[in-house]
């Protein structure tokens, strides 16, 4: 038990959840010195496994054996203590302090700060030179980026003598350009002999960065391989269980007429931030334009613009015809009426009513709708015939009208958005992260919807961050950066390169 | 999924509730030297037992079932209306004014131009909350409880001076006329040979307020307006979304909430009183708060709720009247009550819950 006693040893992990058997007798080995990961669909139970490893749940029954020891983690202190460490998707970090009182937070060595604030600064200059971390201990978190934050993070737990990090889905908030620093970043503790377990459903990363990967379905854990000896095609059939198409097969684009022309758009958001600058573009019939960017450069506001439900200035036309942007008409009842159906970035709080039924849902936005009243009265009888259809038709499981829409799947709910939404026959489409938290297999399924959408000649606003949904589901693709449009490009004679340089804010070098 | 199937979670629920306040009510009732067993039979007889008990059971009651639903109603778009009593006081300056002064040839005419004044009034009241609310995010708690403050000032400064008859020594208005007088249960179901309900307040508002619930059930299930009004209440960012407006809600909601806590004069100002009198309300609109938690904001467990105030009401009056228990005990039930349906709700549900899930289990393995 010296040299080959695994890192991180599991064996016969069991969690329920009431009914829902979240683990299901897991055994993992993550030898020490490597980057393991972990892959899988929404609901697989990755994150339950790895709080379960963090002392956040207690599991049912099995063993965790850490270095070769057998131990139990009844809450974080004692993972801590065991040498894990955990970035979490969400930073856990108090805005206004700074870097290092944020390393110091709850790892103080006294009542008293300022030893203890010395102290982590000697540290943080040692682990700064260690493992190329730069940060300045002196930054207020607000005032750094989203990459640095994850640093502080990652500091964090070395402050904390981690051996083994934990990462959950670390690059959903990066550019590609942070993204490959994060992994250099991974690499240099690998090289001095950290164990990270790295958690993440983008097969892409999981190629190039681990050794080993493990794949978990539906509570189990359905293989570990070694990274090499596999193939993205391989590891979606093992997450899904059959065979699933990667790539968006579609035709050339029969491009029509101008249905969406926007000009000079500025939105300022209700703190005064001024969130679009002067956005000027158009969307034809029969095409999908896709908006990459990074999250939180004015995206989601010029979809909520879109969408009826924030103000802003300067022009968008629907057919030609000029749209109310500030007054009695600019609402989502409104915009609707004017052929735009709007399948929002967040569905759990804005495209749908958590706690309304899916029939109820199915009628959301479109209540006033003749064919769903009866006088004043709304006709239930027909909403939820209507919504038997749409189930069938988009093959929501389960099918059932009467079920809670938090009862559903992610992949599920958006079904259920973008059935209410694409039905309803629009001329243009507005759709923000159609695959955020979705299964590898709906995702195939939303993609195709999308294309045929486009096919039937309707004109189709994209809202992505994932670059390759952008580059692979576009006719066009225009980049967004601090709320202005960096340039258009063809997805043809683009890559993820220069796309990723745009989205960082740089033109240099992009012709 | 949900856990607990839907008659645990409408009945079983609020009756543990009320198990467990009825035995720590017990528990402070020995403590007074009392035997509580003849306590609640005392408190059966009194409020159930005649239909003399029953008449003021229903009458209280009825005071519930208005200021009941308003607070419910608010509840469907997470609106916390505690200006109940406020609305209602206003509600009976409504009343008062159409009674007094308006010649009504008959009352049931009275009672659809009362029950439409006080309607409005209530309403009024609500809306200047309601509207610092959407447009100024002033917090409703606040302001709503500021105008109950407001509210019984107003009434005071009124009952003293312009409508105080003359010569006469108290703050309240003269009698309202004969016409307006509305028949009681005595009037309406006692035979020559048998008078029922004899000397009870109960009268035919209580009908308006069964009507009512069944009105905002209407409302809230299954018109386009009670859609928007929960889809709000459950989330304001979707209802956004969809293309409804908050404001619009916020002040709907509040109007709707406070014409019911206002139509509660038509039962205590117009049908029992006949006139308007100081503190009329007697806190009929902090106990809707109870009664609409207790009923789970649904107009059927605010009727059922309601009924059961105005018996721990008539009851607790009872007991007063015949044991060295005080009244005030009556307010320490109810406020047990209120702290197991409400505060406490999930000590009672978590482990309900766990129960369902432990018999759940083995079902599905079979």
């Amino acid at each position: 038990m010296s040299e080959t006693a695994p890192a991180i040893e599991l064996k016969g992990i069991s969690k329920a959840f009431g009914p829902v058997q979240a683990n299901k007798d897991i055994s993992i080995r993550v030898m020490p010195g490597t980057i393991h990961g972990i892959i899988g669909e929404n609901g697989a139970g990755k994150s339950t496994l790895m709080s379960i490893l963090y002392g956040f749940y207690k599991a049912d029954a099995g063993e965790i054996w850490i270095s070769g020891q057998k131990t139990t983690i009844p809450d974080s202190q004692a993972a801590i203590a065991a040498g894990i460490g955990m970035v979490f998707q969400h930073f856990k970090l108090v805005e206004n302090f700074t870097v290092l009182e944020n390393v110091v937070l709850g790892a103080e060595d006294g009542a008293l700060l300022r030893p203890s604030l010395a102290k982590a600064r000697r540290e943080l200059k040692a682990l700064a030179e260690e493992y190329e971390l730069n940060v300045d201990p002196d930054a207020l978190i607000e005032d750094i980026g989203v990459g640095m934050q994850q640093r502080v993070e990652i500091l964090k737990a070395l402050y904390r003598q981690a051996d083994i990090l934990i990462l959950d889905e670390p690059t959903g908030v990066l550019t590609p350009a942070e993204a490959d620093q994060l992994f250099r970043i991974l690499e240099r503790l690998k090289e001095e002999g950290k164990t990270i377990i790295l958690i993440t459903h983008k097969l892409r990363e999981i190629m190039d960065t681990t050794d080993t990967v493990s794949v978990m379905r539906r509570g189990e854990m359905t293989a570990t391989v070694k990274t090499s000896e596999t193939s993205p095609p391989e590891l979606a059939e093992l997450m899904v269980g059959r065979k699933v198409l990667l790539r968006v097969e579609k035709k050339p684009a029969e491009v029509g007429d101008k249905i969406l022309e926007v000009q000079n758009l500025n939105v300022t958001d209700e703190k005064g931030v001024h969130r679009v600058k002067d956005v000027s573009f158009d969307v034809k019939a029969g095409e999908i334009l896709g908006i990459a960017g990074v999250a939180g450069n004015g995206q989601s506001e010029l979809l909520e613009v879109l969408g009826g439900y924030e103000k802003a200035t300067g022009s968008i036309k629907v057919n030609g015809q000029e749209i109310d942007l500030t007054g009695a008409k600019s609402d989502g009842r409104s915009r609707r009426e004017r052929g735009i159906s709007h399948v929002p970035e967040d569905r759990q709080s804005e495209g749908l009513i958590m706690d309304y039924m899916a029939w109820e849902n199915v009628a959301f936005g479109y209540h006033h709708d003749d064919r769903y009243n009866k006088g004043i009265r709304m006709d239930n009888a027909a909403i939820r015939a209507d919504t038997e259809a749409k189930m069938e038709r988009f093959d929501v499981r389960p099918p059932n009208p009467k079920l809670a829409a938090k009862s559903f799947s992610g992949g599920n709910q958006q079904k259920i958005v973008l059935a209410r939404e694409i039905e309803r026959n629009p001329d243009l489409l507005l759709i923000g992260q159609p695959t955020r938290g979705v299964d590898i297999g709906a995702i195939e399924f939303i993609h195709q919807q999308i294309v045929a959408l486009r096919d039937q000649g309707k004109a189709i606003l994209l809202v992505s961050v994932e670059l390759e949904e952008i580059l692979s589901l576009s006719d066009r693709i225009a980049v967004m950066f601090d709320g202005r449009i960096m340039g258009e490009r063809m997805p043809d004679q683009t890559d993820e390169k220069e796309l990723g340089l745009l989205m960082a804010g740089m033109t240099k070098g992009a012709a | 999924m949900d856990v607990m199937p839907k008659w645990a979670e409408v009945v079983l629920v609020p009756l543990i509730s009320l198990l467990l306040a009825s035995i720590l009510s017990a528990i402070v009732i020995l403590a007074i030297g009392e035997n509580p067993w003849d306590a609640l039979m005392l408190m059966i007889d009194g409020a159930l037992g005649s239909t003399y008990g029953w008449g003021y059971t229903l009458y209280y009651a009825t005071n519930f079932i208005f200021t009941g639903l308003a607070v419910a109603i608010a509840f469907h778009a997470r609106m916390f209306n505690i200006g109940g009593e406020g609305q209602a006081m206003l509600g009976g300056l409504g009343v008062a004014l159409v009674c007094l002064y308006i010649p009504w040839p008959h009352w049931s005419l009275a009672l659809l131009g009362a029950s439409v004044s006080a309607a409005i009034f209530g309403a009024a009241w609500a809306t200047i909350p309601a509207f610092l609310q959407a447009k100024r995010g002033s917090h409703i708690v606040i302001t709503t409880i500021m105008f109950n403050f407001i509210a019984a000032a107003l009434l005071n400064f009124l009952l003293i001076g312009a409508l105080k008859p003359t010569g006469s020594m108290e703050p309240a208005t003269g009698k309202f006329p004969e016409t307006t007088h509305l028949p009681s249960f005595q009037d309406m179901f006692s035979t020559a040979d048998n008078v029922m309900f004899r000397g009870a307040p109960a009268n035919i508002s209580f009908f308006v307020a069964v009507a009512a619930c069944f009105a905002l059930w209407f409302l809230i299930w299954r018109t386009r307006l009670g859609y928007e009004i929960r889809a709000f209440g459950h989330s304001e960012s979707a209802a956004k979304y969809a293309g409804i407006s908050p404001t619009k809600i916020i002040m709907i909601a509040m109007m709707i909430s406070g014409a019911l806590a206002g139509m509660m004069a038509i039962n205590n100002v117009m049908g029992e009183a006949e006139r308007l009198v100081l503190n009329a309300v007697e806190g009929a609109g902090f106990i809707g708060i109870a009664v609409a938690l207790m009923g789970r904001s649904h107009p059927f467990g605010v009727f059922l709720a309601a009924l059961l105030f105005g018996f721990l009401y008539q009851g607790g009056a009872e007991l007063a009247l015949w044991t060295s228990i005080p009244r005030e005990l009556i307010v320490v039930i109810q406020a047990l009550v209120i702290l197991f349906t409400g505060a406490l709700d999930n000590m009672v549900r978590m482990p309900l819950e766990r129960i369902f899930l432990a018999f759940r289990k083995p079902a599905k393995g079979a």
